[in-house]
């Protein structure tokens, strides 16, 4: 990168921020080669959009994979060109951090499915011309992993130090220790569980009716034309609700009135106050950045994972792998609660694992694995430090 | 005003000692409120054993993690759910049995998670606390521990007279019992109940009772 580039950013660039980074792509799974989906179906050519921080070792022992979760990308941290915001997980990953690019070669990329880069319903399906669409397969989480798997392997990376996420990050973290037991040399899962909750589906429920609801989806059919916006951003405003909780939102907005400190009296007003004012915000914002159909591929995928169900059982999946295991939940979650955590940490247990737990307290619920970073740092650091000693000895 | 008689310091490092020498090698041991992981790496480290430590504390957590060891968090005045049943050989509670709200169910916890149950306590039976409630009218505190009998985390008194009682009515068995004086392990100490600081038990589960007999059971004389 050019030393003009990085004066363009540096009002938003600290001295622990990695600074300016690229979205590289990669074309895996070329036919014939093409990728053996969990459903059933078929999937090639696959391009990943990923980046990548930090130096790799000469002994490529220092990779951490990460994780994203639904409406993630391979922009994990650092600054784009332009930006006003760094990566998802900014304030995590970078020199001195939770994840310190100072020692470790960090890699995000966008899972299959999705809409920022990899391939998904929203891409051209090559045989066609035209946009996948509802012609897209069905995929599930050990799919995202199989298409991970085989970027570690372009990449050149066989074993990987640490693989972490969070949400459907943390489920894809299970199920690469339950797939690739022998290339993981620890799996950090946080607010996540071995499978998705019925109140989780039934989230999904409704956020998925809102979007084939919505006039504007045609089916999945709506590439060119105008979009489900309306159902998607009320999908959006149900999700969000779920990963916080009723402390972060008292804290944020309480019952305060969005203008004015009197009510108006007006049932036709639809932001009396300002938690509504919020989800509206959120609701619109999500819009421009995520496909409707990638939305609905991506959560049937949460909908579907179960490890005891894929693999015989909890232990069972994560029986072979001889990786050490870190699972952290938060005491205000109400998506992942702690009993989630404890039912893994139970499995690995009794499968005579190496595993450390602990419950965070956190007001910020769900997403509090993507907001309370020091307190993550805090565990997270000494934790890939001692796993970095015991591959290197 | 007379020097009060402190009792044992949980920290200390002689007890840790006496607790390894129970342990052989190559076994599973789960260590309950293990603080910042030092007796777990020796166990790990000196007994080549499969070890898992448990705290309460967020900042002990830490410093066990960094000493590469598996914790877990967890309290437990809430009961040990998160451990499946059998799955450790020795279950380790070391100077923290007093602390407890309720130390049948934490004996019972241990039993059931671990063949089983290594017990340090303080004994105050000893003629320091008894001459010291008699001729002061004080109770004991811990010592180097900043705390006052209204503040301090120890609920409950016990001597070793008490812990065989507890154990005969839990329908536990002693298989070892080894008074610690003077920071060292005395087997057949004299006058135990009145000389020991701390006293170490080796409790066996009433499951187990197929195997009462494969061990020496040490029959100590009744305290005084």
């Amino acid at each position: 990168m050019s030393q003009e580039l990085i004066q363009e950013n540096s009002e938003n660039l600290d001295d622990h921020s990695i600074g300016l980074v690229e979205k590289e792509c990669v074309t895996l799974f070329e036919p014939p080669k093409v990728l053996n989906l969990a459903g059933g179906g078929r999937l090639g050519p696959i391009t990943v959009a990923y980046e990548t921080y930090g130096e790799l070792s000469p002994e490529r022992d220092n990779v951490i994979y990460v994780c994203h979760a639904l409406t993630g990308d391979a922009h994990a941290a650092g600054w784009h060109h332009g930006a006003e915001k760094p990566g998802w997980w900014d304030g995590f990953i970078g020199p001195g951090k939770g994840l310190d690019t100072d020692k470790y070669h960090v890699v995000c990329a966008n899972i299959l499915g999705g809409c920022q880069g990899t391939t998904g319903p929203g891409s051209i399906n090559p045989a066609t011309g035209q946009h996948y669409g509802r012609g897209f397969p069905f995929i599930t989480v050990g799919d995202m992993v199989e298409v991970q798997a085989a970027l570690m392997s372009y990449l050149g990376i066989e074993k990987l130090l640490a693989v972490i996420g969070g949400s459907l990050g943390g489920m894809q973290v299970l199920d690469w220790a339950a797939r690739y037991p022998e290339r993981i040399g620890s799996a950090i899962v946080l607010a996540a569980g071995a499978r998705l909750s019925a109140q989780g589906i039934a989230f999904n429920c409704v956020g998925n009716r809102a979007i084939s609801a919505d006039p504007h989806f045609r089916d999945g059919d709506y590439y060119g034309k105008e979009v489900p916006r309306y159902g998607l951003a009320l999908a959006r405003m149900l999700a969000h609700i779920t990963y916080l909780s009723e402390a972060s939102i008292e804290m944020k907005f309480g019952r305060r009135l969005q203008n004015g400190s009197a009510f108006a009296y007006d049932l036709l007003k639809e932001t009396e106050f300002q938690i509504e004012s919020y989800l509206h915000y959120q609701g619109s914002r999500f819009v421009e950045r995520f496909d409707a159909n990638s939305y609905l591929y991506i959560t049937r995928a949460m909908d579907y994972f179960d490890l005891a169900e894929t693999y015989g059982s909890v232990t069972q999946a994560l029986g072979k792998t001889s990786a050490r295991f870190l699972i952290v939940s938060y005491d205000t979650d109400w998506l992942f609660p702690t009993s989630q955590s404890l039912e893994l940490t139970n499995a690995l247990i009794a499968a005579k694992k190496h595993v450390s737990s602990i419950e965070l307290h956190s007001p910020f619920g769900h997403d509090s694995f993507l907001i309370e970073l020091e307190q993550l740092a805090k565990i997270v650091s000494p934790f890939l430090d001692q796993t970095l000693k015991s591959v290197q000895h | 005003m007379a020097a009060r008689y402190r009792l044992p310091d949980p920290r200390n490092v002689m007890t840790d000692q006496v607790i390894l020498e129970q342990i052989p090698q190559g076994c599973r041991v789960i260590d309950l409120g293990c603080g910042d992981g030092r007796l777990m790496v020796r166990i790990r480290d000196e007994r080549r054993a499969d070890v898992l430590g448990i705290e309460v504390d967020e900042d002990q957590f830490v410093k066990s993690l960094a000493k590469g060891l598996p914790v877990i968090r967890a309290d437990l005045d809430h009961g040990l759910n998160i451990v499946p049943s059998g799955s450790f050989d020795f279950s380790i509670l070391s100077q923290t049995l007093q602390e407890v709200r309720h130390p049948k169910d934490v004996l019972c916890e241990m039993l059931r998670i671990a063949h089983q149950a290594i017990v340090v306590v303080p004994n105050f039976g000893h003629w320091k606390v008894r001459r010291q409630v008699i001729l002061q009218g004080r109770a004991p505190v811990t010592d180097s521990l900043p705390y006052e009998w209204h503040n301090t985390p120890n609920l409950h008194f016990m001597s070793m007279h008490d812990m065989r009682e507890l154990a005969e009515e839990l329908n536990f068995r002693i298989v070892t019992e080894l008074p610690i004086i003077g920071g060292k392990a005395v087997k057949r100490a004299w006058g135990a109940n009145l000389r020991a600081e701390s006293a170490l038990y080796i409790l066996q589960g009433n499951l187990d009772a197929k195997e009462i007999g494969r061990t020496h059971s040490i029959r100590p004389s009744q305290p005084r």
